[in-house]
């Protein structure tokens, strides 16, 4: 311990224990409080940035392709049965069936494929063609040389003994378990297709063909179903490869080896008629099958060159029937052995002779997969009812596959271009996502929610533009700066106002009433420019006592009962333009006359209410732009001898023009994204008119409308993420892109 | 002659004209956001009002005359022609333009419809008698006619025949005031019962459940364990019952009177008091009741809770919803948003890494909200969310806890939306403030971090207080991204209340803007509802103009303070 001796000079000792504490814990607080602010610091921003990456990270899966790993092979189940006609899977892909060639159905455990059960053919004869109604429905058609057929169902009954899941599989006979006799005559080939009136089978033979159609009637009282069949001969047609009859059962087409088909018609059914002929392949090529795609709409034709063409049902507008049209093809190089469809999306697979498994989504035209799965003869694939496995069997056996394909029906050519969609009489850009049934076919196109978007930032714009860059040219240039201090804050408040205030107001009060008052608001369009031209006209007339009474710069005062006056004119004017030039009702005459669709809730209502939330945005930066225009400027170009308008267009208006630029182009980054007043405002329906009195639908109004409501994981949910991320990369952009050209713009000031 | 138009083009080569046509753009902005203005608080206060209730006898050409009992809302003119077109059978000799008056004319569970166009011309004995009444209703709209007679269990105990103001009719009326009354103290008691003390036992109950549910997931339900529970839940059982029996007493009690009305189609209807909110005559007040029957409406909306599928009474649950959504939202945003502009402006290196980040830091705010509402509920609710179920309440599952909407990531959504506000004023902030206080500080000796929390941001207060403010406003009147992360049209409580844990940051909240969205929008009666959204729109415009104008006053004070400091 050291005591200060020296009195004379009190020196302070800055190293006492406790100060190099104190000294010491101040410089750990501001490393922590410094290593703090960095980690919190970057992380904020960190965390901002990573909404761009998290959209992304959703939208990225959709443009993934498929994959697919084998998961077992075996040699085939119940080989002495014979090789397969057909094969499936249930549900939980945990059972395979595959119909043997003698008739008798195997159903095999899919993990090792030892045999769970055999149902053998219940009849003696042969089975001499097979068929089955549809992957989904799961019936079985058997035809055999005696002209009879059998229907079976392949189906599987689920229980859960001591919490287990166990699945079994069995055999039943929706028609009967004895065969329906359809013809004469030993069947060839056979369709059948069933619904909920009755059961079309169409046989061929040798040199007939034949069809039966049972029809089922419920009494009413007894609930006793009743079926009557009737039969019928068909022309022959020779060389027959296949025999198709559509989903209502009104069609039946037969294709033969060189893919000629002929359409009958059934309606009819006492007197069938060829309705249609087309050659579905290529010269040269034979036709290898030919099936309903799910929802029994679009057929799919396979054929030897290696071609899958889809086709369906197209309104000819000459003779105003359907006629199967072509729609679009796919190629492999080599011959088709057998074709695979999906159970709840339109998707398929080809199998080709070389072993390569190519898996494709018809509606979004594209190529998922392309792999080589076996190297011996390939003979049958067939997917789960999920399509996320696959089951395919060669010479070699038996073989059980994983597929990981999750957005097939996505492509970027179907989000931007256009589509023909099933049943649709054009290649269209349609949106609408979303459906109970599997047999729906999606369609999502963005264009027509882009196509709205830009519409409604376009009627905005229209309305905001001119106003706000006339009232901030005013406003920083000529107007009084005691005026100016009250009139900014007054004009900026609009921008704190909700836009789901605006948007009620519109779609509540401002609708209606625009729809009531239509002359009156088109009149008001001309009369106010006119009308205040007049004005002032009349004003620069008066003896200059009067006008010396309103100083420079509070025009704008004198101006608001005028524009208040002006507008009850044409409101009371209205009614009296209207009977006389509209026959008293001129939404009528837009509707009648005009032939144009009039909505209440259109366009020129999201242009009037999205303007008026876009002014304050556009006004206060070109406000801004305009007044910090350099004095020494305007004042030079005075002092040479322009007028006030002359410095302003020629002076002010190009030095401020990039930061007018930067203004609307985020004034147009607010309407692109406004969500609230477009959903109100408009009726929401997703279609392509510029038409202003039509509605939209904006990415943004549908992003609240679906988000909500769409599966996670989905193909429509990551659909609306990107739809999200497009939104977000347009503002980002557009914002960008003004915020450096304000910069550059300051620069430039600064140095002056 | 010449004279005059050579002075009309100097006067346009002047270039007045388009002067005088700027100041018009200026003039129209002024008058559209005034009138905007107007428009709101001149319907969201007329709501309020007790109007007059008038009867007349309205008799279309061709139809049968009938008396009608209603208040007018609206009154039109439109032209023949669009009438005919609407369907409406007109003389042949009827003008071309007619006055159309909208009129609401209650009783919709006796007419079906309670608002109804009327042609004024076809309008006779029009009159507002004295006697004629108005009721609020829990359900089924207003009510209009004249009161018969009150009854009490069914005995009759003051009746009248007359129609006018008679000393028999006045007695009846102030009887039935009284047991209006009556009715409501017992009704509130019943809610109370309800709301509180079930609304405990239940909470409970499922808490108890969801502990019993713990406890078998983590294989610990031992006999004695659920013996503890059940004991518990017996317990709560019990007062259940209790509460149940005292329930079903107020019921009885509340059911005992009734009365009989007389409508306008002469019918006579019995009807029970406990149905009746308020009654009342309107054409028999004065002003000066009138004035206070409008403040007892006003303290109504902003106390009550909605009635009638948010048609009818007050918005409490909406405006606490917004509070709270507001409040949780500040208290993250305010801190990450100062930690992130301190970081960007005193402590990262500046150069072109930090131009990028502050560009594009500015440029989120251009960002749509709505996509801001699409990133809440796809990361945080369904990917954090679920994670949190799964980790910390899979007790609770399959019903999700936090992987649903909810107050809190409905807050930290709009953090996320405004923290760019934020940032981006404390920076403005940050950068006034002059270098030589900063170097004055350090000199003196001060660390860098107190130089910091002593002098710059005490300094750059206003700034943040300022981003603050906006960014509230902002949030307030935001509702496209809440709609996605978990506003609702109607919550059963509040995200508050006395039961453990006391704030419920993953219940779903009602919300003032969405409340006009959907009252607006979605609402079965939007005829009913429209006066009501008027004035929650003046409502919301008001707390938002109220926080825009103390951003502007807690600025300049905090300016004048730190004046001395900035010189």
């Amino acid at each position: 311990m050291t005591t200060p001796t020296d009195h004379r000079m009190p020196e302070l000792d800055f190293n006492t224990p406790a100060l190099k504490r104190h000294r010491k814990l101040r410089a750990l607080k501001d490393r922590t409080a410094g290593m703090g602010i960095a980690i919190g610091g970057s992380s904020v921003i960190l965390a901002v940035l990573l909404i761009c990456f998290y959209l992304l990270y959703e939208v990225a899966p959709l443009f993934s392709s498929a994959s697919i790993d084998e998961k077992a092979s075996y040699s085939l189940p119940a080989e002495e049965e014979g090789e397969s006609l057909y094969l499936a899977m249930e549900e939980q892909s945990e059972i395979g069936m595959r119909v043997a060639s003698n008739g008798s159905v195997v159903f095999f455990s899919i993990e090792d494929g030892s045999v769970i059960e055999t149902v053998a053919n219940p009849r003696e004869q042969a089975v001499s063609s097979f068929t089955v109604e549809s992957d989904t429905s799961r019936l079985l058609a058997f035809a055999y040389e005696d002209g009879k057929v059998l229907i079976s169902k392949h189906n599987y009954k689920t229980s859960y003994p001591d919490g287990q899941r166990q699945i079994t599989p069995f055999v039943d006979y929706p028609y009967g378990e004895a065969a329906i006799s359809v013809a004469d005559f030993a069947i060839k080939k056979l369709a059948i297709r069933d619904g909920d009136d009755g059961l079309t089978i169409a046989v061929s033979g040798d040199t007939e063909s034949a069809i039966l159609k049972v029809t089922k009637d419920v009494n009413f009282i007894t609930e006793e179903v009743e079926l009557t069949e009737q039969r019928e001969t068909l022309p022959f047609i020779a060389d027959i490869n296949s025999l198709l009859i559509s989903g209502n059962q009104r069609s039946l087409y037969v294709a033969t080896n060189a893919g000629m088909m002929s359409e009958f018609d059934l309606r009819d059914f006492d007197n069938i008629r060829l309705k249609d002929t087309a050659a579905l392949i290529e010269e040269g090529a034979s036709l290898v099958s030919m099936s309903y795609l799910v929802g029994k709409s679009s057929v799919m034709v396979a054929d030897s060159s290696g071609r899958v063409s889809q086709w369906f049902n197209v309104r000819d507008d000459a003779t105003n029937e359907e006629k199967l049209h072509f729609i679009r093809d796919v190629k492999q190089p080599v011959a088709l052995v057998d074709l695979a469809m999906e159970q709840r999306r339109k998707g398929f697979a080809t199998l080709d002779e070389r072993g390569l498994v190519a898996i494709y989504n018809a509606t979004s035209e594209r190529q998922v997969l392309d792999e080589r799965l076996s190297d011996a003869t390939a003979r049958l694939i067939s997917f789960s009812p999920r399509a996320n496995s696959l089951l395919l069997e060669d010479s070699k056996g038996m073989h059980f596959y994983h597929v990981d394909n999750e957005h097939p029906e996505v492509s970027w050519s179907s989000i931007w271009g256009k589509v023909w969609y099933e049943s649709y009489p054009e290649e269209t850009y349609t949106w609408q996502s979303s459906s109970a049934s599997n047999d729906f076919e999606p369609k999502y196109s963005l264009m027509p929610l882009a196509f709205g978007t830009l519409k409604a930032a376009f009627y905005a714009m229209l309305m905001a533009v001119p106003l706000a860059i006339c009232g901030a040219i005013y406003t920083a240039y000529f107007m009084a700066p005691a005026l100016r201090r009250k009139i900014k804050p007054v004009i900026e408040l609009m921008e704190a106002l909700p836009t789901v205030i605006l948007g009620f107001l519109a779609g509540l009060f401002f609708a209606p009433f625009l729809e009531e008052h239509l002359a009156a608001t088109f009149s008001i369009l001309v009369v106010l420019p006119v009308g205040i031209l007049l004005f002032a006209y009349l004003w620069s007339r008066l003896p200059a006592g009067i006008r010396w009474m309103v100083p420079e710069g509070w025009q704008p005062l004198l101006l608001i009962p005028v524009i208040v006056f002006l507008a009850w004119f044409c409101l009371a004017l209205s009614p009296i333009i209207e009977v006389n030039f509209f026959g008293g009702n001129i939404r009528g005459w837009i509707t009648n006359d005009l032939g144009i669709t009039f909505d209440q809730r259109n366009a020129l209502v999201v242009g009037f209410a999205m303007g008026f939330a876009v002014i304050p945005t556009i006004f206060s930066i070109t406000e801004d732009a305009i007044f910090s225009v350099p004095k020494a400027l305007t004042q030079g170009s005075l002092a040479l001898g322009a007028t006030y308008w002359q410095t302003m267009t020629r002076v002010v208006l190009p030095t401020a023009s990039p930061g007018i630029f930067s203004a609307v182009m985020i004034g147009m980054g607010r309407a692109v994204g406004e969500t609230m007043i477009v959903l109100m405002a408009t009726g929401n329906t997703p279609i392509m008119d510029f038409n202003i009195f039509e509605g939209m639908r904006t990415l943004a109004a549908n992003l609240a409308v679906e988000v909500p409501e769409s599966e996670v994981g989905s193909s429509h949910y990551r659909i609306l993420f990107l739809a999200a991320f497009v939104l977000f990369i347009f503002t980002f952009v557009v914002n960008t892109i003004a915020e450096t050209v304000r910069q550059h713009l300051r620069k430039k000031y600064g140095s002056l | 002659m010449k004279m005059q138009k050579k002075s009309v083009s100097e006067w346009v080569k002047s270039g007045d004209p388009w002067v005088w046509l700027n100041a018009g753009a200026v003039a129209i902005s002024v008058i559209m956001v005034v009138g905007l203005l107007l428009l709101i608080a001149v319907r969201g206060l007329g709501h309020f009002w007790p109007a007059d209730v008038v009867q007349a006898t309205y008799s279309l050409p061709g139809d049968k005359a009938y008396t009608i009992a209603a208040e007018r809302v609206e009154s039109v003119e439109v032209t023949s022609a669009q009438l005919r077109e609407a369907g409406v059978q007109l003389p042949d000799d009827s003008e071309e333009f007619l006055q159309r008056t909208l009129l609401k004319m209650g009783n919709r569970d006796v007419y079906g419809a309670d608002f109804g166009w009327v042609l004024d011309k076809y309008l006779s004995d029009i009159e507002t008698p004295e006697m004629l009444f108005a009721a609020e209703r829990h359900e089924w709209g207003n009510l209009y006619g004249y009161l018969m007679s009150v009854k009490e269990d069914g005995r009759i105990v003051s009746e009248t025949s007359d129609v006018t103001a008679t000393a028999s009719a006045l007695a009846t009326w102030a009887m039935f005031e009284k047991s209006i009354e009556r009715a409501a103290t017992i009704h509130d008691d019943i809610k109370d019962i309800e709301k509180y003390d079930i609304g405990k036992i239940n909470h409970a109950l499922e808490r108890i459940r969801l502990k019993q549910r713990r406890f078998e997931l983590d294989g610990e339900l031992t006999p004695a364990v659920e013996a503890d529970l059940a004991a518990e839940r017996s317990q709560y059982d019990e007062a259940y019952r209790g509460l149940q029996a005292n329930l079903a007493a107020l019921y009885q009690q509340i059911n005992r009177d009734s009365f009989v009305v007389r409508v306008m189609d002469g019918t006579e209807h019995e009807i029970q008091v406990s149905k009746i909110v308020h009654a009342f005559r309107p054409n028999a007040m004065g002003v000066t009741e009138k004035m206070g029957f409008y403040f007892v409406k006003v303290w109504e909306f902003l106390t009550d809770e909605p009635r009638e599928a948010n048609t009818e009474g007050g918005v409490f649950p909406a405006i606490f919803g917004t509070v709270m959504m507001v409040l949780l939202m500040t208290i993250i945003v305010t801190p990450f948003g100062v930690v992130a502009a301190v970081y960007l402006r005193e402590y990262a290196s500046q150069g072109w890494v930090t131009r990028v980040i502050r560009i594009a830091v500015n440029n989120l705010a251009g960002v749509p909200s709505i996509v801001y509402g699409v990133f809440g509920l796809g990361f945080f609710i369904y990917f954090l969310g679920s994670g949190i179920d799964e980790a910390f309440f899979p007790e609770a599952l399959p019903s999700p806890t936090f992987g649903t909407g909810g107050l809190m990531w409905a807050s930290i959504t709009l953090a996320l939306l405004t923290v760019p506000v934020v940032i981006v004023a404390t920076e403005e902030g940050l950068s006034r403030i002059p270098r030589n206080v900063r170097e004055g500080s350090l000199a003196l000796g001060a660390t860098k971090f107190e130089t910091l929390w002593r002098v710059v941001l005490p300094m750059a207060s206003p700034a943040i207080m300022t981003g603050v403010i906006l960014a509230v406003a902002r949030a307030a009147g935001e509702v496209a991204p809440l709609m996605l992360v978990g506003v609702v049209k109607l919550a059963p409580s509040l995200p508050l209340d006395g039961n453990y844990p006391f704030i419920h940051l993953d219940q779903k909240f009602m919300h003032l803007g969405f409340h006009i969205y959907d009252v607006g929008f979605q609402s079965p009666n939007v005829e009913a509802a429209r006066p009501l959204v008027y004035a929650t729109a003046l409502l919301l415009v008001m707390v938002i103009a109220l926080l825009n104008l103390s951003a502007v006053t807690i600025r300049n004070h905090l300016r004048e303070k730190y004046k001395s400091l900035e010189m």
